[in-house]
Formats: C-alpha cells, sequence, structure tokens
C-alpha cells in the first residue's frame, strides 16, 4: 500500500531543475513564467529547485557545447533516481541555429539521455507544462519496467 | 497506561498534523499570490516520493545525523504529549537540532557549510528565549511538569503575555520563516541554494522534512500551553498565531543573523525578562 503511494506521488510531486547551457535566455524566461500567478505550476506540485540533489526532472535549454557538456553530465549524475530529463526549445533539441558552430555539440541528447522534447523557440509556457506532464508519464513507466 | 497512549498517540498524529499545516500554510501564502496553490496533502506527496528515490549520500555521517534529528524531534513531541518535563523536552529537542548542523557540516559544499553556521547562529538565538519561556511556567507554577499547567483555572497568556510574544520570535526562527530563514530559503534559487538541506537528498531528505513537522507540532504545543483551561480558545490562539506566522513570511524580506541577534536577543529576551520581574514581584 505505502508503495503504491510512493509511486503515485511521484507523479504528483515533481520537483524541476532548470539549467542553461547558453541559451538566449527566451526559454528560459518562459519556463520561469510558468511559476508565475498565471500559470502557476505549483497547482500540480512542482517546484523549481536550484539544487540537482532535491530534483527529479531536468529541464535543458539551450545549445550544448564543448565546455558546458561536462558541467551538464554532472549536474545529471548527481540527479538521484527515478530521473527525467526534458530538452526545451529548438536549441535544446537539436542545437537549433547553433547547429554547425564549431563550437556547438548539438542537442542535449549528445550528452545524456532526454525522455521529452520540447519544441518552440522560444517554447512556449503551456508545451513546457505540457511536457514536464509527459515527462512524468514516462518515468512513472520507467519505473514500472524496473520493477 | 494512560501516557503510553499518549506518547503513541504524539508519534502518530504529530507528524500528519504537521504535513496537513505544511500543506495548508502553501495554500495560504499561494492565495496571498492570488494563486491557487498544490493540494492540501502535497507535504505527504512530496515526502512519499523522496522515500522511493535513490539512497545517495556525501558521506555516512549524513545518515546518522538525519535519523538523530528524526528520532531527537519524535522523542520530544512523545514526552510533551506524555506530560512530561519541560527541561527535558528541551534538551531532547536542542540534541536534535545540534545533529541537524553536524549532518550538514559533514559535508564539504559551501552551500551547506554556511547554511550549518547560520542554523547554528539560529540555534543561539532561539534557544536562550525557549529556556526563558519554561522559567515562566516555574514561576507561575511552580514545576517544570506540563502536568502542572493543566490545574492551573486562569490561562498562563495572562500572566505572561510578553512571554509569549517572545515565544513567537523562538516559533518564527524554529519554523525557519522570513525574516529568519537564512539556514534554509523556502526557494532553492537564493543564494544559499537550500542551506542546511543543500546536501541532503531523497530518504534522508525526507527525514529531516518529517521531523520539521515534529518541531512545527511541538512548538506550537507550547504556544497551545498558554491558553489551557479552554479548549476553543487555544484553538483560536493556535490558529491566530499561526496565520500571523504566514503574514509575516509573505510580508518581510529575509534578513542578516546580526540583525536577527539583536532582534530577538534585545526584543525577545527583554520582553521575557521583564515579565519575568513582573511574575517574580507579583
Amino acid at each position: 500500500m505505502f508503495g503504491s503511494f510512493i509511486k503515485k506521488s511521484r507523479a504528483k510531486s515533481p520537483w524541476i531543475m532548470h539549467f542553461d547551457c547558453g541559451s538566449c535566455n527566451g526559454c528560459d524566461i518562459e519556463v520561469l513564467a510558468c511559476l508565475t500567478p498565471l500559470y502557476d505550476v505549483e497547482r500540480f506540485g512542482i517546484i523549481n529547485v536550484g539544487n540537482p540533489k532535491h530534483a527529479d526532472v531536468l529541464l535543458v535549454t539551450g545549445t550544448v557545447n564543448h565546455r558546458n557538456k561536462k558541467v551538464l553530465k554532472n549536474i545529471y549524475d548527481q540527479m538521484p533516481e527515478p530521473k527525467a530529463v526534458i530538452a526545451i526549445g529548438a536549441c535544446g533539441n537539436t542545437g537549433g541555429v547553433f547547429r554547425d558552430a564549431y563550437n556547438v555539440v548539438g542537442g542535449v541528447d549528445k550528452v545524456i539521455p532526454v525522455d521529452v522534447y520540447v519544441p518552440g523557440c522560444p517554447a512556449k509556457p503551456e508545451a513546457i507544462i505540457d511536457g514536464v506532464v509527459a515527462g512524468l508519464a514516462k518515468f512513472a513507466e520507467k519505473v514500472e519496467d524496473a520493477g | 497506561m494512560n501516557t503510553l497512549i499518549l506518547v503513541i498517540i504524539g508519534i502518530v498524529v504529530a507528524p500528519l498534523v504537521g504535513g496537513l499545516i505544511a500543506g495548508l500554510d502553501r495554500r495560504i501564502t499561494a492565495w496571498f499570490q492570488s494563486r491557487q496553490g498544490p493540494p492540501i496533502m502535497q507535504a505527504f506527496y512530496d515526502v512519499a516520493k523522496l522515500l522511493g528515490k535513490e539512497k545517495m549520500v556525501v558521506n555516512q555521517w549524513q545518515i546518522l545525523c538525519a535519523w538523530v534529528y528524526l528520532i531527537a524531534a519524535a522523542v520530544s513531541v512523545a514526552l510533551f504529549f506524555a506530560q512530561g518535563d519541560l527541561l527535558l523536552v528541551f534538551f531532547v529537542q536542542a540534541v536534535g537540532a545540534v545533529f541537524l548542523v553536524m549532518g550538514a557540516m559533514a559535508a564539504k559544499s559551501p552551500y551547506s557549510q554556511v547554511g550549518a553556521q547560520r542554523e547554528l547562529m539560529q540555534i543561539l538565538a532561539y534557544e536562550p528565549v525557549l529556556i526563558l519561556v519554561f522559567v515562566g511556567f516555574f514561576l507561575v507554577t511552580g514545576s517544570f511538569s506540563i502536568e502542572a499547567v493543566w490545574q492551573l483555572d486562569q490561562p498562563l497568556i495572562a500572566k505572561m503575555p510578553l512571554l509569549y510574544l517572545a515565544l513567537g520570535y523562538a516559533l518564527t526562527i524554529k519554523l525557519r520563516k522570513s525574516p529568519f530563514d537564512f539556514s534554509t530559503s523556502h526557494h532553492g534559487h537564493q543564494e544559499l541554494v537550500k542551506g542546511v538541506l543543500t546536501e541532503y537528498s531523497g530518504p534522508y531528505l525526507a527525514l529531516v522534512e518529517i521531523a520539521h513537522w515534529y518541531e512545527t507540532v511541538l512548538v506550537l504545543g507550547l504556544c497551545a500551553l498558554f491558553w489551557s483551561t479552554n479548549v476553543a480558545w487555544m484553538a483560536v490562539l493556535l490558529i491566530g498565531t499561526y496565520l500571523l506566522e504566514i503574514l509575516v513570511d509573505n510580508t518581510m524580506a529575509r534578513m542578516t543573523w546580526r540583525w536577527m541577534l539583536k532582534r530577538v536577543w534585545l526584543l525577545g529576551m527583554g520582553m521575557s525578562v521583564v515579565n519575568l520581574i513582573w511574575l517574580y514581584a507579583g
């Protein structure tokens, strides 16, 4: 019984951590807009934490480059399982218009496994909230598969 | 036998009440900001989720410190419900508070270290006030036992109103609310990330959270003793006090530890001493 309560609670209390791999700040502002009274993601139990050790969901914006890929990997490794990664915006998904630049690695999935891709330039707050909800469904599946 | 039942009620019911209070707190805070806010059960979802996460620790000390913090908080609530000795309750909860600091000190992270130093300052500020409040209890009832409070025919708040105000300072510090929330900030994106809680994660963070619920109930229980003669007025006093705490939390900015020491030592202890002199002379 307690086990099933824990499983249910996972989807009800996703703490997000937001990492900017050098985006133009457009997607970041939209992520923070989700916390304003207009979108109020706290309704869903979502808290924006600043600490990977407390986070369940990692939101990544911006293009990954050779300098910050180590930081991204380090943050990902510090998050306790179960966890989900959501790439936000065109840059986070593929590298966007910067994909051919010599310093750019590409999308977030070149460095860490990504569960959900949220498109847009910048991504809309509605799309980000949608992405987080889809990400939760994914990691519920993952937990289910792992037993 | 009755004592045993009271102890069990204390240990089981206190965290449930504490969690509900935490949920209501977030709901009312959201209302202040014209948001809808999370469900009232949110605090339980958070803790259940944390309990189901991977166990990651920086070192073994953190495990011990989280457990001792929880056990000390639970034991102090149990002693309180068993109508035990106020001094014993005080010392047991102090042990818990010190172990929380030790857990944070055990990790090298600067956030954790700074949080631990600030937590020590907070302990330094509220513990003398608490002990003076207990001295007030002694002067009125002639005993440090909680049982003696129930035998009074006049509420304590009539005799120690200033001590109640001083206890309000201790309550704000103990609940880690603004303007005294500088060892752990509610919002993770501040200069301290999460202070003493930075290096705790998963199940151990859940233990610390449950211990915090116990402490909330303990301090609110102390406030309840101030109107022990009438249950209805006791409820009014508690609800009023807690709503005031939430209001203060939402309208105040965080201050520095120097500001806190000045305010709490000068005003809090000043009010306590004036009240004690009044009790002693009158």
